[in-house]
């Protein structure tokens, strides 16, 4: 049975993701001085991992890793759980990870929690907090195999400090799988390249029907959300209508936030949205009408109309923050 | 070439959650349910499919009890052919490796070679179920798709990657697709369609049928385990900021910064 914690740590653009340093820091806590190592996939290097507690970093690169394929990360994360023998998976509840480790579960018999946002230690085991029915619900969740494979919703834990380790660098050989050739990435069709994408993203300013066009969303919302370093967000409403596309819809079937900092403009707060961004840290909310329910979660509310503050807003935070 | 749509009954997203017992999850006594969103779209997907002279059969898969034969009535009713059912006593308390053993088992058995599914359960929000099977029958798969083309040898499926990105991923048969939200939109039942939904054939099947071994399965089986159930925590009463358009703006502004300290 294994020991230690290994945490699968996201390489893009050429540097780790935030996510690794979240959940490295949350490992070495959780590890209780066991081995705590990381993995990395479509990098040779180990960059800062080691100061951030990983003893040794497992790498696959190559052609091979250039897109994601859902077989070659299996095998890789495979190849990294025979070399690193861990008690617990640790991975980011990314896109490439949440499609991954089904079948990695599913190949090795090992149970899975998708996109937990808490982690504690009880009775030697590890035991996270997942939301459910779109965070209306929460539950502990535990795993039962030997194995525990658990990804983790983005920002759900502070970036730790940098310390003085170093990691061990361990390039993985990597089998072929059969499966591997089934599937083939022959483009990509990037969107809105330069943005955090909405799941990580740390400030999100999202705009409703309210804005009454595509012309308004990109005059008001994304303006604002420009100016508070911020990734644009829509209702299901906007996005029905055209005015923002559909991989910025947030809520129960858009996407699930979790920033520091949401900001909605113009959105009632139906259930349905508010179950995609009710566990962002500070909410505000910008609304002409004082009974929308976006009101009973905000942090900060302005009753006020989005066509006057919003223009405000951006202005103010481009001389705060630049 | 014939279709499996993987189908699961919900609450409906505008459900009040309550907890029945912080053992065992929510109260479902008074609940509505749907068909999953998700996996409607993935119906939808399977009927223009056929309709486009790219599949012959469009068959509804299920793992659940005789409650959910209206959801899988609503989905005939949208125009798949037939559908089974996948009960037993010894399913019950599956976890998701436990329903995608069932699943895959009774895939194996129909001669499926495409299946659609959803991209996620928005009950349980797992989004684990349709790449185990994939994986449980050596297949590819493609997740989370929001524009799909196939053709004689194979396909083409856009799925949602990081950064907002999306990767065109080709692939051939046999494989398992999710469904996003932007596949296609859903088609209402028509009355036609509503009639000739009560005439089509719903089969049950359970454990010996599909030769599955009941140990590998159910709540014995289960490798996840969910207790302590809770509602979310309250969120404090917040504060409405008072005063005209710049006065509130500029204090907004400097709340962020010192007082809540996210900018
Ligand atoms: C199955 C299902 C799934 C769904 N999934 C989602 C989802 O994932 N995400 C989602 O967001 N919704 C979802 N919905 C839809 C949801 O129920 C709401 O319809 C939607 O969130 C409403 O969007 P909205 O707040 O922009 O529009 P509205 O509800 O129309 O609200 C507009 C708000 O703007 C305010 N307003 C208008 N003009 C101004 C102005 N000039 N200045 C300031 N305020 C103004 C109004 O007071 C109002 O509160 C789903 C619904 C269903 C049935
Ligand atoms: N009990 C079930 N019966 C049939 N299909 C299911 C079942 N559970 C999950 N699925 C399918 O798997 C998808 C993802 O579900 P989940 O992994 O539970 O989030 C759903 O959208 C369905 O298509």
């Amino acid at each position: 049975m294994g020991t230690g914690i290994l945490v699968v740590a996201e390489f893009e653009g050429g540097h780790f993701k935030k996510t690794a340093y979240e959940l490295l820091g949350k490992a070495l806590e959780l590890a209780g001085g066991g081995p705590v190592t990381a993995v990395a996939i479509g990098t040779d290097q180990a960059g800062d991992l080691g100061a951030y507690g990983a003893s040794r970093v497992f790498v696959a690169s190559g052609d091979r890793f250039a897109h994601y394929n859902p077989s070659t990360w299996v095998q890789a994360l495979s190849a990294a759980i025979s070399a690193a023998d861990p008690a617990v998976v640790l991975a980011p509840a990314s896109p490439a990870c949440k499609d991954a480790f089904p079948r990695l579960s599913a190949r090795l018999g090992a149970g899975y929690a998708t996109e937990v946002t808490e982690l504690r230690l009880d009775g030697g085991a590890v035991v996270g907090r997942r939301p459910q029915y779109a965070g209306k619900a929460l539950s502990d969740v535990r795993v039962r195999s030997p194995l525990a494979l658990f990804t983790v919703r983005p920002n759900s834990f502070p970036a730790p400090a940098a310390g003085a380790g170093s990691a061990e660098l361990v390039a993985l050989s990597v089998g072929q799988d059969p499966v591997e050739a089934a599937t083939k990435v022959v483009a990509t069709e990037a969107s809105t390249a330069g943005v955090v994408d909405l799941t990580e993203a740390d400030r999100i300013v999202s705009g409703g029907r309210s804005v009454k066009s595509k012309e308004g969303f990109d005059s008001l919302i994304r303006p604002l959300a420009a100016a508070a370093h911020a990734t644009p967000g829509a209702s299901r409403a906007a996005v029905d209508a055209g005015y923002a596309p559909h991989n910025e819809q947030v809520g129960q079937t858009g996407k699930v936030v979790n920033p520091s900092l949401y900001i909605a403009c113009g959105i009632s707060g139906a259930i349905q949205h508010l179950a995609g961004m009710r566990t962002s840290k500070v909410i505000v909310a910008i609304n002409k009408d004082p009974e929308a329910p976006i009101f009973g979660l905000a942090t900060y509310g302005i009753h006020g109309d989005i066509f006057e503050i919003c223009p405000l807003l951006t202005q103010e935070l481009k001389a705060t923050l630049g | 070439m014939k279709i499996g749509v993987l189908l699961k009954q919900v609450p409906a997203t505008d459900t009040q959650v309550r907890i029945a017992d912080p053992s065992t999850g929510i109260a479902t006594g008074d609940v509505k349910w749907t068909i999953n969103p998700y996996d409607e779209f993935a119906v939808e997907e399977g009927l223009r499919l056929k309709e486009a002279g790219k599949a012959t059969e469009v068959v509804l898969l299920t793992v659940g009890g005789k409650d959910v034969e209206q959801r899988i009535r609503d989905a005939l009713a949208m125009g798949a052919d037939r559908a089974l059912r996948l009960e037993d006593p010894g399913f019950e308390g599956s976890d998701c490796l436990g329903l995608a053993r069932i699943l895959a088992a009774a895939i194996k058995a129909e001669g499926i070679s495409l299946v659609l599914a959803g991209k996620q359960a928005i009950d349980g929000d797992n989004a684990q179920v349709p790449a185990m099977v994939a994986e449980l029958l050596g297949w590819g798969h493609v997740g989370s798709v929001s524009k799909l083309e196939v053709d004689g040898a194979g396909f083409k499926a856009w799925r949602t990657s990081g950064g907002g990105s999306l990767d065109v991923v080709q692939g051939g048969f046999p494989a398992v697709l999710t469904a996003d939200k932007g596949l296609n939109e859903p088609r209402y039942a028509s009355l036609k369609g509503i009639m000739m939904a009560k005439k089509k054939a719903i089969d049950v099947k359970g454990a010996a049928a599909l030769g599955l071994d009941a140990s590998t399965v159910g709540a014995g089986a289960a490798l996840v385990v969910d207790s302590a159930w809770t509602l979310p925590p309250q969120r404090p009463a917040g504060r409405i900021l008072q005063g005209d358009n710049a006065a509130r703006v500029k204090e907004l502004v400097s709340l962020l910064r010192s007082e809540a300290k996210v900018i």
